[in-house]
């Protein structure tokens, strides 16, 4: 058959975005396929998480704290939780812990930090109209919203939502009779995580192909912003844990529902026994913690490269090694993945297991040196300009550090014996996850809101609100390494009922004063985000004169992002006070050609290329 | 070939990979690391004891020989599609899919073979329970690609699968091709850990 009659439907790798979005307000904004909305989508979703997260932090908090006062008051938001007596219910705080885990780890620090600026800078940085499948970034956002809804209906619930920890271990997870938020709540539990893995995987794929396939002309790998790295190697990790992390759960389906034995082996409730025989827990947290590890560096990665754009920009200096930095992420991905069982040290795990696990982990702490060493190289003798955005960065770096040292010692397989499970691995990864990442995310939107929004945030609010969080995250989680060693167990409800702990009491009561304080000053900051989102300074379209690549587009860019031709690339993003150059930062979209006073030797071989790159 | 028509006014794709495909293969990365998890697990549970043996069912043979004819005939459509002869396609692309289901049939009755032998998916014992998970999730994947064939197929029909469009029906193989693959893998593994 001749093949011009057949029916000549060709495949666009992407189409042409250049022209303006028409559409009514429900595909322009609700089921919108523009990256940029979609990043703002998850941002709003993340910080409502953020919000509902912290504020169970702050009950259970209360709860620890002065656990004499009654919690009368909060019966009209959680009704019988409130036990007759006027206490938290055991099993509630229980949920309250669980609840906050899981939320904080995924739905705020992977999707509302992966997900808000993985989109929103991906293809403005690397110069591309969108993500290579618009619809995919879609339905990525929409299954989150459908497993954030999920999530949400079981702390409504009547037995409540799961309560096994934000790891799940079975049995516990498994057995209904053991805890009732292992009913109905766990069930949902597994519901919304299977979604929200979907979510994941469309969206890492999603971010994946775009920086491989649609970077502009001229914009070799090693001319990509750390911002960009970090995503990559973000969405990689993501790629091949979070699969683990569904066979897991999946296993675990099936034993809840159905009946097998995979991780229930003889059990006894109540005198009474299971017919369940010869499955492995430890099973589970091998599969659990292959993902769980992974993990906590999904949710560190995003916001190293937020910093390290952060840091050099307003350090008004380049990076400092900027090769370091990718192999140092290289090496951190790569770790990632055999490292997991330092959280098993005391599962009963084969100790020669155990030493070369060991092993492994103090290695992982070399790509993470570096990193802090060069941030630190960085803002030495740089001209420092303390915008509220660098402020947190550098806050990060600061709790990267003191989380990073406590990592050393729980590393340790022997000196974990003490330590696991006590406050001190809650004071570890508060600080070295927790609140760096969170920094990470804080700072981000400092930085990124005026192309966000085409408004600036304000200057002193965001210094408030700096000092209250900077200083106030100490206050909670330092004092909580103390009471760690001392070897109070996490997860528990009260530590009056044990005399050896009573000495504490003040100290508690002083971490949970911090963590209220600390969680107020959260509100400047909302106050501040939503108030400039209509009301801030109308911002200029490089408010921080800055080389990447967004800061070339309009002040508010429309669908497509560039209304011309896409600008191409030629040099690498950190040329900030580059010795001769007429400003202190030249943009990656002016070739050597125009900046002959600043070129280095090797650069004047440039302008050769550059008129070849130009042709191409 | 297809890509030299598009971006004019655009940078020039960095990577002459089609989005599209990568995006496929990244999947597919994604599910071996779901059923590298699952193999793994049922080699900790193993050395973990109370563990059964037992036969594999016989008619995995007959299944696996459907698989691998399925992926012949998907492959030969797919040449067909270069070739431009647009009614080999749908040909081959209507047997592959009825193959496809032929396999799903047969990996049914696989678990009639094993209840009759008295191995249960409910069990205390894994290593039936993880025989069943292994066929089931797989057949899940393969009832996507399926829906695949399907999708290829409706195209065939109206002319829009050939050698100037065959980003679809290489992105159709290259799936089908490896669920085949991975049940290969799934089978070998079995023969030789059971
Ligand atoms: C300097 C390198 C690090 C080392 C050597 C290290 C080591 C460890 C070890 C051994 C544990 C298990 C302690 C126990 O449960 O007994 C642990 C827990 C943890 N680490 Fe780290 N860590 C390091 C860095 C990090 C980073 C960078 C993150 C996150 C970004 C992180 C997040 C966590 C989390 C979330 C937990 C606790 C999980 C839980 O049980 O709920 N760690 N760390
Ligand atoms: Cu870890």
């Amino acid at each position: 058959m001749d093949s011009t009659v057949v029916n000549e439907h060709i495949d666009h790798a992407v189409e042409d975005h250049a022209h303006e979005h028409h559409g009514n307000f429900i595909t322009n904004y609700i089921f919108s396929t523009d990256h940029k909305i979609i990043a703002k989508q998850y941002l709003i979703t993340g910080i409502f998480w953020a919000i509902i997260g912290g504020g169970m932090s702050m009950i259970f908090r209360l709860q620890l704290g002065f656990p004499e006062a009654t919690m009368e008051w909060l019966r009209p938001l959680l009704g019988d939780w409130i036990t007759s007596t006027g206490k938290l219910d055991p099993e509630f705080y229980l949920a309250l812990v669980t609840m906050h885990g899981t939320i904080m780890v995924f739905f705020v620090l992977t999707a509302g930090l992966s997900g808000t600026f993985s989109n929103y800078l991906i293809p403005l940085q690397i110069g591309a109209r969108d993500m290579a499948s618009g619809f995919m970034n879609m339905l990525s956002y929409w299954f989150f919203f459908v497993s954030s809804v999920v999530m949400f209906i079981s702390i409504f619930i009547e037995t409540g939502p799961a309560s096994g920890g934000w790891v799940i271990y079975p049995p516990l997870s498994a057995l209904p009779q053991a805890i009732s938020g292992s009913g109905l709540g766990m069930t949902l539990w597994l519901v919304s995580i299977a979604l929200f893995i979907v979510s994941t995987l469309l969206g890492g794929i999603n971010y994946i192909t775009t920086i491989i396939n649609l970077r502009t002309k001229g914009m070799s790998f090693t001319k990509l912003p750390l911002t960009i790295w970090s995503f990559f190697f973000t969405a990689t990790i993501g790629l091949l844990s979070f699969p683990v992390l569904l066979g897991a759960a999946l296993l675990l389906i099936f034993d809840r529902s159905f009946g097998t034995s995979f991780y229930l082996s003889e059990i006894y409730i109540a005198g009474e026994a299971l017919p369940n025989m010869g499955g492995s827990p430890i099973l589970f947290q091998h599969l659990f913690w292959f993902l769980g590890h992974p993990e906590v560096y999904i949710v560190i990665m995003p916001a190293f490269g937020i910093t390290s754009e952060i840091i050099s920009t307003n350090s008004r200096k380049p990076i400092f090694g900027y090769k370091a930095m990718i192999i140092s992420l290289l090496g951190i991905t790569v770790l990632s993945f055999v490292v997991w069982a330092h959280h098993m040290f005391v599962s009963g795990m084969n100790p020669f297991l155990g030493s070369i696990f060991m092993l492994l982990t103090l290695i992982i702490a070399i790509p993470s040196a570096v990193k802090v060493f060069n941030y630190l190289t960085t803002l030495w003798k740089g001209n420092i300009i303390f915008t509220p955005a660098m402020l947190f960065s550098i806050g990060l770096v600061s709790f990267f550090i003191s989380g990073g040292l406590t990592g050393l010692f729980v590393g340790n397989s022997a000196v974990d014996i003490q330590l696991h499970d006590t406050y001190f691995i809650v004071a570890h990864f508060h600080l070295v996850m927790g609140s760096a990442a969170f920094f990470g995310m804080i700072a981000g939107v400092y930085h990124w809101f005026p192309k966000m929004f085409g408004r600036m945030m304000d200057n002193k609010l965001g210094y408030i609100h700096f000092w209250l969080s900077f200083v106030g995250i100490y206050m909670v989680f330092f004092p909580m390494h103390y009471i760690g060693i001392a070897g109070f167990p996490r997860r528990y409800y009260s530590f009056t009922n044990f005399d050896a702990f009573s000495t504490f009491v003040d100290l508690n009561a002083f971490v949970s004063i911090a963590a209220l304080i600390t969680f107020a000053a959260q509100f400047i900051f909302l106050f501040n985000f939503f108030y400039s989102i209509y009301r801030g300074k109308k911002a200029p379209e490089n408010p921080w004169n800055s080389n990447t690549l967004e800061w070339t587009t309009p002040r508010n860019p429309g669908h497509g992002n560039w209304p011309g031709e896409i600008p191409t690339v030629y040099r690498w993003p950190y040329d900030y006070s580059k010795p001769g150059a007429k400003e202190d930062f030249i943009p990656q979209n002016i070739p050597f050609s125009k900046t002959p006073e600043s070129n280095l030797p090797h650069e004047v071989k440039e302008i050769e290329k550059e008129k070849a790159v130009e042709k191409a | 070939m297809v890509d030299q028509n598009i971006h004019i006014g655009e940078p020039k794709a960095t990577l002459s990979m089609h989005p599209k495909k990568f995006a496929l293969w990244l999947f597919i990365v994604s599910i071996v690391m779901l059923f590298a998890a699952l193999t793994s697990a049922y080699i900790v549970k193993q050395a973990d004891g109370n563990w059964l043996s037992f036969e594999l069912p016989k008619i995995f043979i007959l299944s696996t020989a459907i698989i691998m004819i399925s992926s012949l005939t998907m492959h030969l459509s797919y040449l067909a599609a270069k070739r431009d002869s647009l009614g080999r396609i749908k040909w081959l692309l209507f047997i592959t899919v009825v193959l496809g289901f032929l396999f799903l049939l047969t990996q049914y009755m696989s678990w009639s073979e094993l209840v009759k032998e008295n191995v249960f998916f409910v069990s205390n014992y894994a290593s039936g329970s993880f025989i069943y998970i292994f066929t089931g999730v797989h057949g899940l994947h393969l009832i996507s690609g399926i829906i695949f064939l399907l999708i290829t197929f409706g195209k065939s029909l109206k002319a829009e699968v050939h050698s100037k469009n065959l980003v679809l029906i290489e992105m159709c193989m290259t799936y089908w091709h490896f669920l085949g693959g991975l049940w290969l893998y799934l089978y070998v593994f079995l023969l030789f850990n059971l």
